[in-house]
């Protein structure tokens, strides 16, 4: 039997069509979150039912697919979802960043820059940046159509009056093009440079929220803070200790039985480059 | 002159049903008016269609915006009116935690409003509620505190600074004392009181307390099944009241 089981890349062709449509028009708004009539996926929310069903909507048959989670390519879910679109589209993958055409991310933003030849798609599990101070949907619908965003700075405010500076580390709010206040989902603040002027389309999917929002190339996205407190990234005192960058995002590992701990690349890609290890 | 707030004829209906009806008054840059009637009289509907927070059926309320020009609020925008709310008005609910944020501190409650018309320097806002809290009398120290560990008493306090730090012209006050041990309304009544009058607020009080209304008010509306029965000089009502209901009232309270 050579009859596929699914269609391409697993959703039918209408509903990627209505998906298609609610992504023009989050790119057509920059940080504007268009809902869609998200479908069920046969895989748990948890494992980015958003972001899986944008990259299915966006992939074509020579694309080249990346997918990480939290910087790394092997982990349980960044394995999943790349089996998932092998065997639904049979598109090619890579652990390269440059080498990839779409990248689907879970908590981080690669290190290497991206370019205007690629899209970059986002797990979201909370797009709603003002549901920290309003949980109420209409409420927020209204804030961010007139623009009513004075509530994300008491978010800082408290920030700083509890710890002495802003200590958001993750999923840090934004103001796209000027306009849309959003929420770049949680990657670490680290990465939120790397989302302004970017080369490459940002597409955001949230799958139980049923949201997408987008940042198109070249979009500014401006990182909320206060005069006297500016918005800052995290550094390390020590580089990589596998390959000496001081460019990148570390993690604290255990390196053996005896608790030993090390500051490595999150970007395991990133870092085998750097070793010369690929 | 020309008055701060204007209602025409004002009128909110439910069907058949009756909030309140065919009410006129100007309120006047610097005036406290109260509006006094027992629950269910039309008082707090009354000041909820003043306010903006519901549509009226019928009527008019028009305010006097900083550039004097007289808008009717239905003819605003949704976006000038919500401006309007939380920078030239103030609401004062009788549950303060209709009022705060209660998940974030008193700091923050107090910034929130300088936040929201785009302060975006941390020590002025620091600086500005410290300073309010001073003169609501909470201790600078408790402003990192959430409202939650504040008493009943503190509470409205807070609501007030964090309503006046945009220096509004003119606040609604929903049985401001309500609810509250009498020791407690008697500091509250002295501190609006105080604050109404070194900063030449208007007011519109609402309050089924004329204690209330002779403490706070030059002015003052009697309401009854959601008609104005009568309206005068404060003074002048609790002296001499004209319709039968306002005698009853003043003579079973003010007795005491
Ligand atoms: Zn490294």
């Amino acid at each position: 039997m050579n009859v596929p089981a699914y269609n391409f890349a697993y959703l039918n062709e209408q509903t990627k069509r209505m998906i298609r449509r609610a992504i023009l028009k989050a790119i057509a708004v920059p940080g504007y979150q268009a809902p869609f009539a998200s479908r069920e996926m046969p895989m748990p929310y948890g494992w980015g039912t958003g972001g899986v069903q944008v990259t299915a909507s966006v992939l074509t048959p020579e694309d080249t697919l990346k997918v990480i989670d939290q910087g790394a390519d092997d982990t349980t879910n960044a394995v999943s979802i790349r089996k998932f679109f092998v065997r639904t589209a049979g598109v090619a993958t890579t652990g390269k960043t440059e080498e990839a055409s779409v990248i689907q991310t879970r908590h981080r933003i690669p290190e290497t820059p991206l370019t205007e030849d690629q899209i970059l798609v986002f797990q979201v599990p909370i797009p709603e940046p003002l549901r920290f101070l309003e949980p109420r949907e209409t409420e927020t619908r209204t804030m961010h159509a007139l623009e009513e965003y004075g509530v994300m700075h008491v978010k800082l405010y408290e920030d700083i009056a509890q710890y002495g500076e802003i200590a958001t580390t993750y999923a840090y709010p934004a103001r796209v093009a000027e306009r849309y206040v959003f929420d770049p989902s949680p990657i670490p603040k680290f990465d939120n440079p790397k989302l302004d002027d970017c080369p490459a389309l940002q597409l955001f999917g949230a799958g139980r929220e049923k949201r997408i929002y987008a940042v198109p190339p070249y979009t500014s996205v401006r990182s909320l803070d206060f005069e006297d407190h500016p918005f800052e990234v995290q550094r390390w005192d020590q580089p990589c200790a596998l390959c000496g960058t001081r460019e990148s995002f570390l993690d604290e590992i255990v390196m053996d039985d005896r608790g030993t701990r090390m500051f490595v690349c999150s970007d395991t890609d990133f870092c085998a480059r750097n070793r010369g290890e690929r | 002159m020309s008055p701060l707030l204007a209602a025409e004829t004002l009128g909110k209906f439910y069907g058949a049903r009756v909030g309140c009806r065919d009410v006129s008054f100007d309120l006047w840059p610097g005036e406290v008016l109260a509006i006094v009637g027992e629950s269910g009289s039309g008082k707090t509907t009354l000041l909820r269609c003043l306010s903006g927070h519901i549509p009226a059926s019928s009527g008019k309320v028009r305010y006097r915006t900083r550039d004097g020009r007289m808008v009717a609020l239905d003819e605003m925008s949704e976006a000038e009116r919500r401006m309007l709310m939380r920078t030239d008005w103030g609401f004062v609910h009788q549950d303060a935690r209709d009022g705060l944020r209660m998940g974030v501190s008193a700091g923050a409650n107090v910034g929130e409003r300088m936040m929201a018309v785009g302060e975006r320097h941390y020590g002025r806002i620091r600086a500005a509620a410290v300073d309010w809290l001073r003169r609501v009398e909470i201790s600078e120290d408790r402003i990192d505190d959430s409202p939650w560990s504040y008493s009943g008493g503190m509470r409205q306090r807070l609501q007030i600074a964090r309503n006046l730090v945009t220096s509004p012209r003119l606040v609604f006050m929903d049985e401001p004392t309500g609810g509250l041990d009498v020791s407690v309304q008697a500091r509250l009544l002295d501190l609006i009181r105080g604050l109404v009058r070194r900063l030449d607020l208007a007011a519109v009080v609402v309050t089924h307390d004329l204690a209330v209304a002779r403490l706070l008010s030059s002015r003052m509306m009697v309401m009854q099944q959601g008609q104005v029965i009568e309206q005068g000089l404060t003074d002048q009502i609790l002296e001499d009241p004209q319709a039968p209901y306002t005698q009853l009232l003043v003579s079973s309270v003010l007795q005491v």
